[in-house]
């Protein structure tokens, strides 16, 4: 698997609100045998296990439940619920804990046919995970810490959806289509993500989600410096030859294949186009939880980190997608390189065609100078 | 002013009072679906503003038409504000226009708008007359004293109308008068002491009474019913369980409280709600029923319909009001529905608005008239829906076979008016379905066919019409 495959869904005229655009994407029909509903936690700071003495602490409003029982019997969530006041003092944090990132949901010691997972999780794990073991060989430059505790401290900012300038009203008063099993949300025009479920219902239940989402830096700088996006009016041309009430249904029709084919060659093939590394995390049934990581190569604009459920035929069935800022984007890179050659500064300067003393200062620009030793730059190589 | 200045300076206008007509029929400065309650505030005090200045005897005859409460409100406080404005002349029309149009509004409206007087300042002979007038036609002030004690209060003492010896004790001096002579007055005093008074005042007032004393809901909904007005009765029903009237019932109320009900209830009582709307309908067509010929009508049920916490379903009422009345008026007709629906009792507020398709999907049925009620947020695709319309009117029917007309029951801040769906398609504003015919007359305006010496002969009727009280009544 290297890369997105829509095959399914069909997109639909976009709806504007000031600088945000969102475009539905319709099923014809739901993919059949997956259902997703959403848990909400009362504590949105989440402690995550990830491994047997690791754990992050993160936003975590809500994880997601993939279903693939197929009996039907789980049917997507309610929106929302009351829950308890909170029992933690007012003056510290409440932490939830999740134990791994997905999770097989039993009852009473049997398992079902549940995963839970939190969302975007998966794929910032996979972004921040990047080599998260650091050298693996023990070169001099690298310092005891890096050598012991890998690349640390692994964090990233993120904004929540609630905090993008105009996301929340364009969420709200989006009109959602029938059938429709997901969104592509765009600020000032560029990609900030991508939202696909298996079922209309669950996008139903899940579209007020997203105003609780994790959004990269980036969406919230484009939302807040762009202006109103234009609305892709249509305008039909050929009048002459319009000469009964067909010929205009036609010319209109017209229209919105040109908009179909519009949006896909110009936006989202920036989404689909790039081929990506895939990474299994789950296998359920005849479904895979995976994540995704572009290639960090620096020739393309925008680079994406995600995770998808897809079926045994590559199908997408469910994708949320995190849109990477540049600085998130030459981190990946020169960690990415650092790896294709063990870690081997000299090597990977040579490889990237700088000095090794400007690969140092690259390092330390990316904000790992922690991980060298003093005048790492200065010491031959051995 | 009517002709003299030149026809761009005519135009401009006549744009500007429609701009405004529209904005004071659909605007109530509340939450919209689309924008907030202080952008439509802040739109509508600039509008008011800038018609009051430029087009003043305009801005008094706009009283006439069939505009909104709130809006009349405004107006009336804006011109008594500004009485030094006004020649003598003007300030005469003004005052009956003002007159007719407190007497046409509910009384809670006018205590209101008296109290906003006060809050400005107002208070010169002119407006104290009008106060007086006013409280001399009401015909129980001691009904008022109870039911708006304290605006009657307020306007007793802002425009030093003495009240009589009785309501004077009633209002300003409480508990000095161990009885009193009128029925309302005293049960009020004793409602605070004895259950079976409270039954003798009116529902709202009654309410509080019977929460102090403990009354459980059910017990004191069922002795207070008598008292209730219909409007009250209509919206206890639910807990009641009582039956109420429902054909008599004015259109657009009806269609909100049909909304209202759950789907399977509006399914379970098909027969009888389908009556009473049809009743209604009747009713406002009144003499022109079937007299339209063939009409086409598409009506927004989309998502966006829905309208807000403050306005909830006013937009998808507009359109089931103007469903059932435009198939009173109509010889055939034929509805299309933007969902795709069929059962107009059973709309509900979901989904995109492809208006391009249902335009093209109404067109079909060649109609005589074409009807689009809507918010004129087109999204699916944007713009098909003025696209087709052009193209319409320009190659299709340039001989206009077809007349279109667009009603918007939504003011949109951004623009100073309702949302036009294209330039040739006259757009009015539409706050009840009852006022449509009147409407897609004032609409003919907007198309820029008409100018103002038309308007201005038109406003004159409906003013005349206004005030010897046989317009007042038709709404």
């Amino acid at each position: 698997m290297n890369g997105l495959d829509l095959t399914g869904l069909t997109v639909m005229p976009s709806q504007v609100w000031g600088g945000v655009r969102l475009v539905p994407l319709v099923r014809t029909e739901p993919v059949p045998g997956l259902r997703l509903h959403h848990e909400i936690y009362d504590r949105a700071i989440g402690e995550v296990q990830v491994g047997p003495r690791a754990h992050y602490l993160s936003y975590v409003p809500h994880g997601f439940i993939a279903d693939w029982s197929g009996d039907g019997g789980q049917q997507a969530a309610y929106g929302s619920r009351l829950a308890p006041s909170a029992d933690g003092g007012a003056d510290c944090v409440p932490v939830r804990m999740h134990h791994r990132l997905a999770k097989r949901r039993r009852s009473k010691g049997v398992s079902e046919q549940r995963l839970r997972f939190l969302p975007l999780h998966l794929a910032l794990e996979g972004y921040l995970a990047l080599h998260f073991g650091g050298p693996s060989v023990v070169w001099d430059e690298w310092s005891q810490q890096a050598v012991r505790q890998g690349l640390s401290p692994r964090a990233e900012a993120a904004y929540a959806g609630w905090q993008v300038p105009g996301l929340g009203q364009a969420l709200r008063i989006f009109e959602i289509h029938p059938g429709q099993c997901g969104v592509l949300v765009y600020t000032a025009d560029s990609l900030a993500a991508a939202f696909v479920v298996p079922h209309p219902d669950d996008y139903r239940a899940l579209h007020p989600s997203l105003i609780e989402d994790l959004y990269g830096e980036l969406v919230y700088q484009y939302a807040h410096f762009s202006g109103d996006v234009p609305d892709f009016e249509v305008r039909i041309g050929g009048e002459r030859h319009i000469r009964t009430l067909a010929d205009l249904r036609l010319a209109a029709r017209g229209q919105e294949r040109n908009w179909v084919q519009g949006h896909d060659a110009l936006m989202s093939a920036r989404l689909l186009g790039p081929s990506y590394r895939f990474d299994r995390v789950y296998r359920m049934d005849r479904f895979a939880l995976w994540r995704f990581l572009p290639s960090f190569s620096r020739s393309e604009p925008e680079q994406h980190i995600g995770e998808a459920i897809c079926d045994h035929r590559g199908r997408v069935a469910y994708l949320k997608t995190f849109r990477l800022s540049d600085a998130q984007i030459r981190r990946g890179h020169l960690l990415d390189r650092l790896h294709d050659h063990d870690w081997h500064l000299d090597r990977t300067a040579e490889a990237m065609g700088v000095s090794r003393t400007q690969l140092v200062r690259r390092v330390e620009d990316a904000g790992f100078g922690s991980l060298l030793k003093h005048g790492a730059e200065r010491a031959s190589a051995r | 002013m009517a002709g003299t200045a030149g026809t761009v300076a005519d135009l401009i206008a006549a744009e500007d009072v429609l701009l405004f007509v529209n904005a004071a029929v659909t605007s109530t400065g509340q939450r919209e679906f689309h924008s907030g309650a202080g952008e439509q505030r802040l739109s509508l005090a600039f509008l008011h503003e800038y018609v009051r200045i430029n087009y003043r005897p305009l801005y008094a005859a706009v009283l006439a038409l069939d505009i909104n409460d709130h809006n009349a409100a405004r107006i009336v406080v804006d011109l008594l504000r500004t009485a030094d404005e006004a020649t003598s002349a003007q300030k005469r029309s003004e005052g009956r226009l003002i007159a007719a149009r407190l007497a046409a509004l509910p009384p809670q409206r006018v205590y209101r708008v008296f109290r906003a007087l006060r809050t400005a300042g107002v208070n010169n002979r002119r407006t104290r007359a009008i106060q007086r007038d006013w409280l001399a036609a009401r015909p129980d002030l001691g009904h008022d004293a109870v039911k708006y004690r304290s605006g009657l209060k307020t306007v007793a003492r802002h425009a030093h109308q003495p009240l009589g010896s009785e309501l004077g004790n009633f209002l300003f001096r409480p508990g000095k008068t161990a009885r009193y002579a009128d029925a309302r007055l005293d049960a009020y005093r004793r409602a605070r002491y004895e259950q079976g008074a409270i039954y003798e005042l009116p529902f709202t007032v009654a309410e509080g009474f019977a929460a102090k004393h403990g009354v459980p809901r059910a017990l004191f909904l069922e002795r207070i019913a008598p008292r209730m007005t219909r409007l009250e009765r209509l919206r206890t029903q639910r807990s009641t369980g009582m039956p109420t009237d429902l054909t008599a019932m004015p259109l657009t109320r009806l269609a909100l409280f049909v909304l209202s009900l759950s789907r399977q209830e509006r399914h379970a009582r098909r027969t009888e709600l389908t009556g009473a709307l049809r009743a209604a309908a009747a009713r406002v067509a009144g003499p022109h029923a079937g007299g339209w010929g063939r009409v086409s009508a598409v009506l927004d049920d989309s998502y966006s319909s829905s309208g807000s916490g403050v306005k909830r379903r006013r937009p998808l009422a507009v359109a089931l009001g103007a469903h059932f009345l435009l198939e009173a008026l109509a010889g055939s007709y034929r509805a299309h529905w933007l969902s795709g629906g069929s059962d107009a009792l059973l709309v509900r507020p979901w989904g995109p608005s492809p208006l391009g398709t249902r335009v093209l999907d109404a067109l079909e049925d060649s109609p005589d008239r074409l009807v689009i009620v809507s918010d004129g947020w087109d999204n699916a695709p944007p713009g098909l829906a003025g696209e087709v319309l052009r193209i319409w009117r320009t190659r299709l029917d340039g001989e206009r076979r077809t007349s279109v007309v667009h009603l918007n029951p939504v003011y949109d801040a951004d623009a100073f008016d309702v949302r036009r769906l294209a330039p040739s398609v006259p757009t009015a504003g539409v706050r009840d379905a009852e006022d449509l015919a009147a409407l897609v007359e004032i609409a003919q305006f907007a198309e820029g066919r008409t100018g103002l010496p038309e308007l201005l002969a038109y406003l004159d009727r409906r003013a005349d019409a206004f005030l010897t009280g046989r317009g007042g009544d038709e709404r």
